[in-house]
């Protein structure tokens, strides 16, 4: 028997496959402008008659007609980190439009939960702007501002820290000192926003950007306290949410 | 003084609904009935009731004037001041339009810098409300209540008896209390009505004018429905029970509710200006000076624009075990300082002390966030 967990975020839809004890298949896709499409496409891929409960999350989550449940991103990537990783009693997920810090108990219970989603200030959507003025690829970013030295880049808002960039590249600045810059001003936000929540265990990083390992040290650094990524990080909800469809199977052939 | 009696000149381009409301309120102003515009639970409404004048709330809750205002106003201030600007504007509300009289009081920082705007082209009265509850913040508000019963007696040219404060008291905490017996239907498990329908009522209830019968209308429809929830308990599935809390929450914040109960919630009591807050407590009817006990009612009155403010706690530590909460959620408007850095406050309370889960919310009239109110409100449900 397997599960079937779908995340359809506002950049990528994610899928997982779990058999009861590990994850046997991933697949991403990014989401177009018909996220409708997007999830029943990833739905199509990974679905086979094994598959006994699906359980679709994240933004597009009520979009899916073949889930049999919709559950909120929060509890997916908090049941998906615990996991990836039981050591860990908080998550902090920066995802494409929004960022989120999630405490657990030492049950593995979400207990509290804090969002930003006013701005883009603080999420992927916020880098990918930025890489975009620089003409860089993301997929390279560890390489390009390895042994550069971050500039001070002080605008909150998306748009300002744009003009401040291209003012920056108009004085001959560095690149790659630009993008350390980056790295540090939205990591620094991400921990300032974290904290609001009573941190104390160790954290897991999720979404997108934790399969880069400067955006992992550059916020443990910040948090002072240790911060795990997984090679599955970016797939988190959909694996919370294969893990809790498959519960819920198991607990009602109980 | 002359009362205002004529529409307004951009009454013709108004849709149906609100013609219809303009045309009420024109009615009555027909009937010689003065019209007394307030903006908080601070007003002491007796006063007005016992001139014969109607008192209208003008707490604005629709983005729809919010464009004029910020010709004024900042753009980062509370959409309630904001809103309520816009309206007084644009003409756009018969209540701001025909109001005789607007009493504001020194409040949240936004709206006393606000009123003193609004009093260039409205007849404006402010009280000067103080931010604590100690003997001689009370001694001021009470010379205030009588500075403000001295105000209504010139501007209106009339003379406002202690019998006639007396009986409105008497009144207004009539309704009070069929208010709170009525609310007090959600102690039950389960509930016997929504949260949302609920709501409707104790805020409808402020535009009821005829104050003198409200109270037995109230306490028929208490009746019908509990005699509704004796023949069928079940109407409601069980679910887990959230009180609001925070600030103002009629109009376009409503969707917070909404996104509460559409999510798999209940809320059971509400602890805002339209709730709890403006019904728990009554005017002491025996004081031999009414006015002291109407200073003293009015004051107490547990807001963020107090501090410190204990009778917010007081009154939440009570309404959690009472209807025996299992999470709060409060509901704040953008830019309203004092309530936002209380959310603090009441998030220690109610975690530390009352050991359940709490959850912030800060929104505004526009219906961007509904998405993410929703994945919030399900996420929160989720987790209890």
């Amino acid at each position: 028997m397997l599960t079937l967990g779908i995340d359809s975020g506002s950049t990528t839809t994610k899928g997982a496959l779990f058999d009861g004890e590990k994850i046997v298949r991933t697949a991403i896709l990014p989401t177009s402008a018909n996220p409708k499409d997007s999830i029943t496409k990833l739905y199509d891929i990974l679905y086979n008659q094994d598959v006994a409960y699906t359980v679709s999350t994240g933004y597009g989550r009520a979009l899916l007609d073949q889930a049999d449940k919709q559950i909120t991103e929060i509890t997916c990537h908090a049941r998906g980190a615990a996991f990836l990783n039981p050591s860990i009693r908080a998550i902090v997920d920066i995802g494409g439009q929004d960022c989120k810090a999630i405490l657990l108990d030492n049950g593995l219970n979400v207990v509290d939960f804090i969002m930003n989603d006013k701005c883009a200030a603080g999420t992927g959507r916020f880098i990918e702007v930025m890489m975009r003025i620089l003409e860089e690829d993301i997929s390279n970013i560890d390489q390009f501002v390895e042994g550069h030295q971050p500039m001070n880049i002080t605008s909150m808002c998306t748009v300002f820290a744009e003009s401040e960039i291209v003012s920056l590249l108009a004085k001959g600045a560095d690149k790659g000192d630009i993008a350390l810059g980056i790295i540090n001003s939205i990591c620094r936000r991400t921990s300032f926003f974290a904290q609001k929540l009573n941190l104390s265990g160790d954290i897991f990083f999720s979404g997108g950007l934790a399969k880069f390992e400067i955006f992992r040290s550059t916020l443990e650094g910040y948090l002072k306290i240790p911060v795990h990524t997984s090679p599955l990080s970016q797939y988190a909800g959909a694996i919370g949410a294969a893990v809790i469809g498959y519960n819920k199977v198991n607990r009602t052939q109980i | 003084m002359e009362i205002k009696k004529e529409l307004p000149e951009v009454f013709n381009d108004f849709g149906e609904m609100r013609k219809k409301s303009f045309l009420a309120a024109y009615e009555m102003k027909q009937k010689n009935i003065p019209f007394v515009g307030t903006f908080c639970t601070y007003f002491p409404q007796e006063l007005a009731m016992a001139m014969g004048a109607c008192v209208v709330g003008l707490c604005s809750t629709s983005d729809e004037t919010i464009p004029e205002a910020e010709k004024d106003l900042p753009r980062n201030l509370c959409p309630l001041i904001k809103s309520s600007y816009g309206f007084a504007k644009t003409d756009k509300c018969p209540y701001f339009y025909f109001s005789d009289l607007i009493v504001g009081e020194t409040t949240c920082d936004g709206k006393k810098k606000m009123y003193e705007y609004l009093g260039q082209f409205k007849p404006v009265y402010t009280m000067e409300l103080p931010n604590s509850q100690s003997p001689v913040a009370l001694e001021l508000w009470t010379k205030e209540v009588i500075k403000l019963k001295e105000k209504l007696e010139s501007h209106f040219e009339v003379t406002i008896t202690d019998e006639a404060v007396r009986e409105q008291v008497k009144i207004m905490n009539n309704v009070r209390r069929a208010l709170k017996e009525f609310y007090s239907l959600c102690k039950n498990e389960p509930v016997p009505m929504l949260g949302q329908d609920m709501f409707k009522i104790l805020y409808g209830s402020t535009y009821k004018f005829d104050k003198a019968n409200l109270a037995g209308e109230i306490h028929a429809l208490t009746e019908k429905i509990q005699k509704e929830y004796e023949e069928n308990p079940n109407k409601y599935p069980k679910a887990p029970r959230i009180l609001v809390t925070g600030c103002p929450i009629g109009g376009g914040a409503e969707k917070c509710i909404k996104a509460i109960e559409d999510n798999g919630g209940h809320v059971v009591v509400f602890e805002n200006c339209s709730g709890a807050k403006s019904c728990d407590r009554e005017v002491d009817e025996n004081n031999p000076d009414i006015y002291a006990a109407i200073a003293e009612r009015y004051l107490s009155i547990g807001c963020s624009v107090m501090t410190p403010n204990p009778n917010r706690l007081e009154l939440l530590d009570r309404l959690i075990d009472e209807y025996k909460v299992d999470a709060v959620v409060e509901v704040t408007l953008q830019a309203c300082h004092t309530y936002n850095v209380e959310t603090l406050g009441i998030k220690r309370f109610v975690n530390e002390k009352k050991g359940i889960p709490y959850m912030a919310v800060e929104t505004d009239y526009s219906t961007a966030d509904i998405g993410q109110l929703n994945t919030r409100m399900a996420a929160f449900i989720e987790m209890l």
